[in-house]
Parts: structure tokens; C-alpha cells; sequence
């Protein structure tokens, strides 16, 4: 695990969708850049050309632009190839191709809170016990009906494991007020609304740890509602599970 | 005519006063006081940004207790300040100065009108607007103090935020109030008090402009209108229009009947707050045409496609709301629907930025201050505008949501962009209004570190969202990402303090100018729209002898005229 440089443009890139929307974020940037020297190279000639001057004068006739059309049709055809050739099927891929036959999968239920991100994995038997906002009490922060089986293996921490090339499925909901689940090396941001569970996936290439922020405004501990998000080898990330279960005293 | 512009009293003529002149004046005076106070409030939140923790200088233990310990700033007068500058800068400060100090002031005397169509609504708009403001800032005294929900006010949190969200809706219930009498009299005035002769493509293009923004005023606005009575009843009366149930919030049970949606809240304040966008740039973009106009001393180029890309861009401005809202989960079909009418409504935007452009060709251009501020606004424009497109598409938006780049990308529309046309505005028309001539050097200093100044404060603020740096962060270091461009951050601040600096020599010539400058005649720029036809400055009535229009807007350097332009006012000897 290499140490993640953070700087000026573009964090780290872990994500198994995340070459696409850096692809068409520097492609959108060049064609901006594009744009705006060209303009602006026309706009300082005008300048200087067309200063008022003894002897200058306006003309009245109205020039006959050509390129004004090219440069209209110019960007609507960039436009819509962006569109069409990106945004719209790296878009339908990241939010419809749910991986949900895959059987590596893994589904965590994420709990945001006033100002806390809580994980909820299935545990051992792969099926999460019956939650419910009648259950939400301090010693219980995922909100687990106590009285059902299935959730007696069910772990929650504060921090996310996830294993390296595997598809995860994050089921997002929220106790109280909106949040955005946010987690820039995975080119990610989904809000959390309440009275919704929305599901979100995601893969990750590499290794490493990095962080998980908030991105909507949720009151007065906002700034700092974050946590730990641990991307690790299958093989750590099956002992961490263990260790974990363990810790509950199931085995 | 006569007898109803008669001489009046002192309160009569400057505070209660019908006159479209005195309540832009009004209007421009009020919108200036509030956007220099929103800017204090953001230059208190950039010292926190910049230095984290740390006392604020000079004015930190002035503050209190419940803003500051030690001196140092509280999280939560952070997100007072952040929702606080949001609404100032765009419903007190902008809005107002664009549309009801240069609309009022200026579309009567440019159609050739004697006054607004409804004199005492005008009136009964800008105190609203004056109620609204002064509610908002009293807020700042409650305990809790003001609205800290952001300026979008979302649903749940702003419903179970203090008492401080509560002055904010009936706050903002007035200033819709008054923006939606001020609509109303700008449609009914532009279309039926226009001079004999003005058809409406003789119209100058910021009347046009002014058209258009009024009729987005008044159709975008009711919604946030009512939207904020149901916030309203939904904190004071039990409803439960954005509440679902089973709310837990600190661990307690909310007591809400639940049911309702907080994304109906976002739905109608975005119906509202996307064509308000278009309320903020496109008078602005008048004020450029016409500010081109005059120191091109030519044509605009291109002012049929002008105004039908503005009747476009108006028309569209109700169907891209969503496109502030990707990121909540909405299905890929709505998202496409919203991507492209967003990629649509950039070209009508291209399309008045080149016309604009290519109005600088063939010309004979002079430099005066407002020629400097409209053509920075050219480029500062085109940031803005262009920094939309990864915005508007959703996958770059997965990213760049709710981070520095956006507030980097509509800063630059609205401050070096709106705002620069404003300055452009004022100085423009400043002989007219006020009968002086404003202080060139004073001018040029102002423009210069302000065009300096203004990138210094948003260019970093692009870097900073490219590396990951979200929005609304009392302090950003705490996260690895802010850590690493915390020297854009203090380089933002400097550049934010320093603007301020800037604005020093702008407010000597305001005050100075007015007195000690030299007398300007009726039409200094030399310039052919209607207004230059008046006396300087206009009495109460604008015209002393009834108008008519025989020409264009724009009829400058006609071949063959014994000037270089041709005013509107005056028959030309064919």
C-alpha cells in the first residue's frame, strides 16, 4: 500500500468506473481550454486592431461571419458527442448495471447520521437482520430488531472495509437529516435522503486507505462527519470479517 | 402630466416616492449597503478557511459568545455566515441592484416612458424588499442565531434548524413579494409604454434583457413562494409536507405526522432558483450590449439572434432544474431528460457571447471604465459558462458535486461576471443619474485590482474542487483532500481581503464624485438610446417633450451621417 498523493487537480483514481469520468473530465477541460484561448485571442486582436485611433473609423456594414456559425455548430456537435459517446453509458453503467448476480458481491447497509457514518455488514449467514427507525437507540445505531435471528451475526463498525476487486453494493439511508456519501478516489457521490433507501455500487482496483466524507450540509458537526474507508486484499479483508466476528463472541 | 409631477416634500420626493428614478436610486443604494455586508461575511469565513482555529483579527472578540470562543470562530456562525452571504449576495444584493435599480431606473427612460406603468406598485415593491432585508438581518440577534441551513434551505434539516430559518422564509416571502410586484410592472410597462416609433426591435437589448428576467421573475418565483409556506407550516404547524416519518435526530423520535418528501423541497426551490440564475446574468448581459454598443461605435452584431437566444434561454431556464439534483438518486432516463436540455441551453449562452465578441470587429473601440468592466465581463462570463459543462453532464458530476468547482463555476458567472457588468452599469450611467462625470484614474485603479483580485479569490477555487475539496466545510484541513490545497485556500482568502481593497478607491469616487467632479452633459458618451434624450440629471416626468424613436438601437457610425452616431430620438434627413 503506497501512500496516496493528494494535490491540486485530481485525486488518487481507484475506481473501476472512475477512468471514464477522469477521461471525460480532462477531455471536457481540454475542449474548454480550447475554447476560451480561442476566444480570447480573437477578443486582444480586436482590441489592439479596432482601438479608436485618429483616422479609424467603425464600419457600419455588419461582417459577414462564417465562423461564428462554425463555431456554434462546433460546440453543440462537441456537446452532443460527449453526450452521447460518454456521459450518457458511463452514467447508464454506474447507476443501473447493479452486479447483482454476481455471488462475490458484497452488500453493506451504510447508516448516515448526525454526524456519523456507520457500516452495516450481514455477517456470517450473508442476511442482514430486520432494521426499522422504531429500534434507533444509542447502544443500537443500525436500528436491528433484536428478535431477529438473522441479525444476531450482523456487525457494525465506523469504518468501511471493502475487498479489492470485488462489487459492492452500499445501501444508503439515513436517521435524520439529508447527507451525501462521498468518497472522492472512488469518484462517487450519492445523497442520502430520508424515508429512502438508495442503493449505489462500486468497485475498487487498488489498495489502500483513504476517506469518506459528507458532502451535503447536515448541520453543525457536518465539516467533520467522516470515516475511515479501507480498500484491502480478499484475503485481509476475510480476516477482518473473522476478527470481527469474533469481537461478538459467535464462534 | 404636469400637475402630477408637481413639486413635492422631502419625504414625499426621497422616501415615499413613486418615481422610477428615486426608487432605482433607492433600490441601488439599499443593494449596495447589503452586498457589501455579505461580503463581510464572507471575508469572517475566509479567515477561518485560511486559518483554522485561530482568533479572528480585530473583530473576533466583538463577536460574542455564542458566534466565537476566544475569538475563534464557532461551527456553527460558520453556517450562519454560509447561508446567510448566499441569500444576501443573491436575493438583497444582485437581484435588486440588477433588476430594481437599473430596470427601474433605466427601462422607462430607454422605452421613452414617463414612469413605470404602476408608480405606487414600484413603491410597494422596494419596501418589501427593504422588509424582507431587514427581517433577514435581524435574524443575526435571535438566539440561535440566523439561518444556518445553507441558502437552499433543505428539507429536513433547515425545518428542525432554530428560530433563525423561520425569520428566513417570512424574510424571503417579502422579497419574492417584492420581486414578483417589480415583474409584473416591468412587462406591463416595456409592452405597453413604449414611445411612438419603439417596436419592439428597435428596443435596446437591456430592455429586452429586462423582459425577459421579468417574465422568469414572475413565472419561477410563486413556486418558491409557496414552497416556503409549506417550510413554514411544516416548522410552525405541525404538517409534514418535506418530513417522512420515522425521523430519529439526536436520538430522538421526531414528531412529525411523516409522509412527505424531502426532494419536493429541492424540486421547488430548484424551479425556482434555475431560472433565477438566468435572473442574475442576463441583465447583466444587457448592460454589456449596451456599454459595447456605445464604445464599439458600431452596430451589435447580431441583435436578432441576441434576443432570440435570450427569449430561448428564458423559455429553457424552466425545464434544467434537476440538474442541481443528480446526485439524489434520480433514475438515468430523468438524468438524460436534464443533461440535455442543459447541453441545449449552453448554445443560446454562445451564441449572445460570440454576437458580443464580434461586435469588437470593424470597430473603433474606446476605453473608457465601463468599456473595461463589460469587456472583462466577456472572458469572466466564459469561465463561468464553461465550467457549467462537467456540471451539467452527471458522471463528471459524481465527482464534481457539492465541491470548490462549483462554487468556483457560478462565482464566476455571477461575481467577476454579473457583478463587473453592474460596475459597468454604474459607472455608464453614473453621469446621467447623478449629472457628474466619475473619476477615470480612480475608475482604472478600481477596475485593474479588482479584475486581478476577483481570479485570484475563484481560480483557486477550481483547483481546489479538481483535488476534492467539498463545499460548506467549517474547517477542510480535517480531510486529506483540503489538507493538500490548503495553499489554494489561503490564496483564495488574500485575494478575497485584498478585493476588498479594491473596492476603496470605487467608494472615494462614489462620494466624491458626486460633488467635486466635473458637470457631464445630456449625452457624454455620445450614445443613441432613448435615455440620453432627457435633461441631466431627469426631472420627475424624464421627457420634457413626448419622444419618438425613427431608428435602431445601436445606429452608430451610419455612412454618410455628419457623426458617428445617429440617435434613436432624432430624425435622420434621409
Amino acid at each position: 500500500m503506497n501512500d496516496p498523493q493528494y494535490g491540486w487537480w485530481l485525486p488518487p483514481q481507484i475506481s473501476a468506473h472512475g477512468d471514464d469520468i477522469d477521461l471525460m473530465i480532462n477531455i471536457i477541460h481540454w475542449f474548454m481550454l480550447a475554447l476560451f484561448v480561442g476566444w480570447s485571442l480573437f477578443i486582444v486582436f480586436c482590441l489592439v486592431r479596432f482601438r479608436e485611433r485618429p483616422g479609424h473609423v467603425a464600419v457600419y456594414q455588419p461582417i459577414e461571419a462564417r465562423f461564428n456559425r462554425w463555431l456554434e455548430v462546433g460546440v453543440a456537435v462537441a456537446e452532443a458527442a460527449i453526450l452521447i459517446a460518454f456521459a450518457m453509458p458511463v452514467w447508464a453503467k454506474v447507476k443501473t448495471l447493479f452486479p447483482i448476480n454476481d455471488t462475490n458481491t458484497i452488500i453493506v447497509r451504510v447508516v448516515a447520521e448526525q454526524f456519523k457514518w456507520l457500516f452495516h455488514y450481514p455477517g456470517k449467514d450473508g442476511k442482514f437482520g430486520r432494521t426499522g427507525p422504531e429500534y434507533y437507540a444509542d447502544d443500537n445505531p443500525a436500528g436491528l430488531d433484536f428478535d431477529d435471528d438473522d441479525g444476531i451475526d450482523d456487525i457494525t463498525v465506523r469504518g468501511m472495509h471493502i475487498p479489492v476487486d470485488t462489487p459492492i453494493i452500499a445501501r444508503l439511508v439515513t436517521k435524520d437529516v439529508i447527507h451525501s456519501f462521498k468518497i472522492p478516489v472512488m469518484r462517487i457521490t450519492q445523497d442520502v435522503i430520508p424515508g429512502m433507501e438508495i442503493p449505489i455500487w462500486f468497485e475498487a482496483r487498488s489498495t489502500g486507505k483513504f476517506q469518506i466524507g459528507c458532502a451535503q450540509l447536515c448541520g453543525l458537526g457536518h465539516y467533520e462527519m467522516k470515516a475511515k474507508f479501507t480498500v484491502e486484499s480478499k484475503q485481509d479483508f476475510q480476516r477482518w470479517l473473522d476478527e470481527e466476528h469474533s469481537a461478538l463472541g459467535l464462534d | 402630466m404636469s400637475e402630477a409631477h408637481a413639486e413635492m416634500g422631502f419625504l414625499r420626493k426621497y422616501v415615499f416616492s413613486t418615481d422610477h428614478k428615486i426608487i432605482g436610486i433607492q433600490y441601488g443604494i439599499t443593494a449596495l449597503v447589503f452586498l457589501f455586508f455579505g461580503f463581510c461575511l464572507m471575508m469572517m469565513m475566509r479567515w477561518q478557511l485560511a486559518y483554522p482555529g485561530e482568533p479572528i483579527p480585530l473583530i473576533g472578540g466583538l463577536l460574542g459568545e455564542t458566534r466565537t470562543d476566544r475569538g475563534a470562530m464557532l461551527p456553527n456562525f460558520y453556517n450562519q455566515l454560509g447561508a446567510m452571504h448566499g441569500t444576501i449576495m443573491v436575493f438583497m444584493g444582485i437581484v435588486p441592484l440588477a433588476v430594481g435599480a437599473f430596470g427601474n431606473y433605466f427601462v422607462p427612460l430607454q422605452i421613452g416612458a414617463p414612469d413605470m406603468a404602476f408608480p405606487r406598485l414600484n413603491m410597494a415593491s422596494y419596501q418589501a424588499f427593504v422588509i424582507g432585508g431587514v427581517i433577514m438581518l435581524v435574524s443575526f440577534f435571535l438566539p440561535g442565531g440566523a439561518a444556518s441551513s445553507g441558502w437552499t434551505s433543505y428539507a429536513p434539516l433547515a425545518v428542525i434548524a432554530t428560530t433563525g430559518q423561520t425569520f428566513w422564509l417570512f424574510g424571503m416571502m417579502f422579497l419574492i413579494a417584492s420581486s414578483l410586484l417589480g415583474g409584473i410592472n416591468f412587462i406591463v410597462t416595456i409592452i405597453h409604454l413604449r414611445a411612438e416609433g419603439l417596436t419592439f426591435f428597435r428596443l435596446p437589448f437591456f430592455v429586452w434583457s429586462q423582459l425577459v428576467t421579468a417574465f422568469l421573475l414572475v413565472l419561477a418565483f410563486p413556486a418558491l413562494q409557496a414552497a416556503s409556506v409549506m417550510q413554514l407550516m411544516d416548522r410552525l404547524a405541525g404538517t409534514s409536507f418535506f418530513m417522512p416519518s420515522g425521523l430519529v435526530v439526536g436520538g430522538e423520535q421526531i414528531a412529525a405526522v411523516g409522509g412527505g418528501s424531502p426532494l419536493l423541497w429541492q424540486h421547488l426551490f430548484w424551479f425556482l432558483a434555475h431560472p433565477e440564475v438566468y435572473v442574475l446574468i442576463l441583465p447583466g448581459m444587457g448592460i454589456v450590449a449596451e456599454v459595447i454598443a456605445v464604445n464599439t461605435r458600431k452596430p451589435l452584431w447580431g441583435y436578432r439572434p441576441m434576443v432570440y437566444s435570450l427569449l430561448f434561454l428564458g423559455f429553457l431556464s424552466f425545464g434544467v432544474w434537476a440538474h442541481h439534483m443528480y446526485m439524489t438518486g434520480m433514475g438515468t432516463t430523468m438524468s438524460t431528460f436534464f443533461q440535455i436540455t442543459t447541453m441545449i441551453i449552453s448554445i443560446p449562452s454562445v451564441i449572445i457571447l460570440t454576437c458580443l465578441v464580434i461586435s469588437l470587429w470593424g470597430a473603433s473601440i474606446r476605453f473608457p471604465v465601463p468599456m473595461l468592466f463589460a469587456l472583462a465581463f466577456l472572458p469572466m462570463f466564459g469561465i463561468g459558462g464553461l465550467t457549467g459543462l462537467p456540471l451539467g453532464l452527471a458522471a463528471p458530476d459524481a465527482f464534481l458535486h457539492d465541491t470548490y468547482y462549483v462554487i468556483g463555476h457560478f462565482h464566476y458567472v455571477v461575481a467577476p461576471g454579473t457583478i463587473f457588468a453592474l460596475f459597468a452599469g454604474i459607472y455608464h450611467w453614473w453621469p446621467k443619474i447623478t449629472g457628474r462625470q466619475m473619476n477615470e484614474a480612480l475608475g482604472k485603479i478600481h477596475f485593474w485590482f479588482s479584475f486581478l483580485f476577483m481570479n485570484g479569490i475563484f481560480m483557486p477555487m477550481m483547483f481546489e474542487g479538481m483535488a476534492g475539496v467539498s463545499r460548506r466545510l467549517f474547517d477542510p484541513t480535517i480531510y486529506v483532500t483540503g489538507e493538500a490545497a490548503h495553499g489554494l485556500t489561503i490564496m483564495t482568502s488574500w485575494s478575497a481581503w485584498g478585493l476588498a481593497l479594491a473596492q476603496v478607491p470605487f467608494i472615494i469616487n462614489f462620494f466624491w464624485s458626486m460633488r467635486k467632479q466635473e458637470m457631464a452633459e445630456d449625452n457624454p458618451w455620445q450614445a443613441t438610446t432613448l435615455e440620453w434624450a432627457t435633461p441631466t440629471p431627469p426631472p420627475h416626468g424624464n421627457f420634457p417633450e413626448t419622444v419618438v424613436a425613427y431608428s435602431g438601437p445601436y445606429e452608430y457610425s451610419v455612412p454618410g451621417a455628419e457623426r458617428d452616431f445617429s440617435p434613436q430620438f432624432i430624425k435622420q434627413e434621409a
